[in-house]
């Protein structure tokens, strides 16, 4: 300690001890005070609380370990991209909902399938019954898509789907739209979840054992670096991790987790890591606790770093850079007195950009009881606007780059989230924790004292354990018309009969001989969708050979 | 002091949200209840067959995704067929209220929203299961 920290601490020691005295006679609200991480939060943090070397810790944004910010001018250059996740019912109303948030000034797209899509089955599958354009639009075959993107200009418009167990299906159909469309592969730009891993820990849409999981993903990895180089070929999440009770170290330690499995998959199948990881991003949750979030996204930028430069050696910067989709927290949303939802909101968008994330999805206040209304979700990216425009946030890069509580917590965190980085190396790795429930554990393990802590009063949730109200059942929710499903099947039905089944039959067959074989099966699936075969026929073809995931039920 | 209440926690339709089954599941527990959990992606007739073979008095339904009057409705019928009425079915998740009359009607005796508290769900089964 330097002679000048000697003489602050004794000083900051008299400080505390003044105080202590005075507890007596008031108060504080609690003995002690901690995140929901069990991170510790002291009375006040001083120069004393921050340590390392600036370069090393911080340095400027844009370099090495980006812990103030991927870019060097950050949002002085360009805000972030006002990314509201949406779709539903059909693909001509989703196309709907899609140009309406255009014309509200959103820049990006990101498309919502409903479940039967994203697990592989066809709008007329007796699993898909109830489920057909419910929670995201309906996607049976390339005929839908050509729908959904109708008046879409694919090379200005980035676009971000949430799929993961079929992403290459999808994605294989957007690049068939955009050749339809005239636009060449080369100049999309976008992102696919792609992250299957998350969806056996927290999501649940799986459909294939994580290993031909593994495999789809690193052929889409080395199909899109020649074909589709702007594309983000997967958005590693721990957003699903958070909403299903993960704290934020966990959210953290669990997502970087998974991505040192991809980054080690696509490395064990051959491909240089510079190749690939320039194209790898992120997606986070933005939580309730304000500064613990904050610190939650510079630490994750830091800790990414230091494991591709130092673990994977990778040389690009590019590799190095953690960029990151942010969501507003679902589950902090509530059904009592759903205005102050949009305050939840507010505060929760702030942490992300003060966190430097790349892009935002704000979630409206109507998101605990139903699909958003227009006018909810309306609220919702007028929210990002005031953020982006108004109160003068993104003037300054990583404005809270070196405040002693901020520093401190990012660094609490980034030890924290190393400690289960090596427990999970030490069982062998992602896949086979998750395998053994490890995660799933953990996880639900924290949604339970979440839980406690809410009917104890402990944690106060405003309108559900305090400040309570006699409400009106909420009137003007939106709701997929049923019709939906009928509409869809029947459209399924004459689809099959109008096109070349002889064709579809052939590509399949092909598909199916190389998936039995080493091959990247990216141009198998594009010449399959490029057919007219459906969702559920590629994937079945890819069961036959890869077979199903049984889940681990862990309590 | 009797047996302790048997309750199957499950999960039908396609939704992947666990969260809120599983903490409901490990309350029942903590409070002295025979828990089973289905884990996802059940189908009406695989909750009944669970249901009878682990000789349960309560069936508690999960689902987020508004597919519940597609799948809640069987599990009553179901019931119906197999002489089990007896067990009480209970449903959560995200269910509009403009919902709950028709759930009811089929047979769900009561339906827990986002923001219950699990002591609620622990009271009314205890005052209402025999």
């Amino acid at each position: 300690m330097s002679n000048n920290n000697h003489q602050l601490k004794e000083k900051f020691d008299q400080w505390q001890s003044s105080i202590e005295a005075k507890l007596s006679k008031h108060p504080e609200s609690k003995s002690s005070y901690a995140t929901d991480a069990g991170i510790p939060v002291s009375r006040l943090y001083t120069p004393l609380d921050v340590s390392g070397n600036y370069e090393e810790q911080l340095n400027f944004p844009g370099e090495y370990p980006y812990t103030r910010g991927i870019q060097p001018t950050m949002y002085r250059g360009r805000l972030w991209t006002m990314r509201q996740y949406a779709g539903f019912g059909s693909a001509k109303e989703t196309n709907e909902r899609f140009k309406y948030l255009l014309s509200l000034g959103q820049t990006g797209l990101s498309v919502a399938f409903d479940l039967p899509t994203q697990i592989g089955y066809d709008s007329d599958h007796t699993f898909a019954q109830g489920e057909v354009g419910k929670v995201g639009v309906a996607i049976d075959s390339l005929e839908d898509m050509e729908i959904l993107f109708d008046g879409i200009p694919l090379n200005k418009v980035s676009t971000s789907m949430t799929i993961n167990a079929p992403a290459a299906i999808l994605l294989a159909m957007y690049i068939a739209v955009a050749e339809k469309n005239g636009v060449d592969a080369g100049q999309l730009r976008g992102t696919i979840q792609n992250d299957i891993l998350k969806e056996y820990i927290a999501r649940g849409t799986y459909i294939f054992p994580p290993e031909p999981s593994m495999r789809l993903i690193t052929d889409i990895f080395a199909y899109c670096s020649e074909q589709v180089p702007n594309w983000n070929t997967i958005s590693i999440s721990g957003y699903h991790i958070r909403e299903a009770g993960a704290t934020a170290v966990q959210e953290v330690a669990f997502t970087l987790a998974n991505a040192i499995a991809y980054v080690q998959s696509a490395i064990n199948a051959g491909l240089e890591v510079d190749q690939f990881a320039p194209r790898l991003s992120f997606f986070f949750n933005a939580h309730l606790n304000f500064f613990e979030e904050i610190a939650k996204f510079r630490s994750a930028r830091r800790i990414w770093a230091k494991i591709m430069k130092e673990q994977f050696q990778a040389q690009n910067p590019k590799s190095m850079m953690l960029r990151f989709h942010t969501q507003t927290a679902g589950c902090t949303l509530t059904a009592q007195q759903p205005n102050v939802n949009i305050l939840r909101v507010a505060y929760q968008a702030l942490s992300a950009v003060l966190g430097g994330t790349q892009s935002l999805h704000t979630n409206s206040k109507d998101e605990a009881l139903a699909l958003p209304s227009e006018e909810a979700v309306t609220i919702a990216l007028r929210t990002q606007q005031v953020i982006g425009y108004e109160i003068g946030v993104t003037e300054t890069v990583d404005p809270l780059g070196g405040a002693y509580f901020v520093e401190k917590m990012t660094d609490e965190i980034e030890e924290k989230v190393w400690e289960y980085l090596k427990k999970i190396e030490d069982k062998g790795g992602a896949v086979k924790a998750i395998n053994d429930g490890y995660q799933q554990r953990e996880i639900h393990s924290s949604a339970y004292q979440y839980q406690k802590a809410v009917e104890t009063g402990e944690k106060v949730v405003i309108g559900v354990n305090k400040f309570q109200v006699e409400e009106e059942p909420p009137s003007g929710l939106l709701r997929v018309d049923p019709r939906v499903m009928d509409e869809q099947k029947a459209k399924l039905q004459a689809l099959r009969s109008s096109r070349d089944n002889a064709r579809v039959d052939a590509s399949l067959a092909k598909l199916k001989e190389a998936a039995n074989t080493n091959e990247n099966l990216m141009p198998y699936i594009l010449d399959a969708v490029k057919s007219y075969a459906t969702i559920g026929e590629i994937t079945n073809v890819l069961k036959e050979v890869f077979g199903e995931y049984q889940q681990t039920v862990s309590l | 002091m009797g047996k302790p209440i048997r309750v199957l926690v499950a999960k039908v339709g396609l939704d992947g949200h666990d969260r809120g089954a599983k903490v409901v599941a490990q309350a029942l527990k903590d409070a002295g209840m025979e828990v089973i959990y289905t884990g996802l992606r059940h189908t009406p007739e695989q909750v009944v067959e669970t249901a009878l073979q682990e000789d349960v008095q309560v069936i508690g339904i999960s689902t987020l995704s508004g597919a519940h009057l597609y799948l809640i409705p069987p599990v009553a019928q179901l019931l119906k067929e197999k002489n089990a009425s007896d067990i009480m079915l209970l449903s959560g998740g995200i269910i509009p209220e403009e919902d709950h009359a028709a759930l009811k009607e089929a047979g769900v005796a009561a339906i827990f929203g986002p923001g219950t508290s699990t002591e609620d769900i622990v009271t009314f089964i205890k005052s209402n299961v025999s």
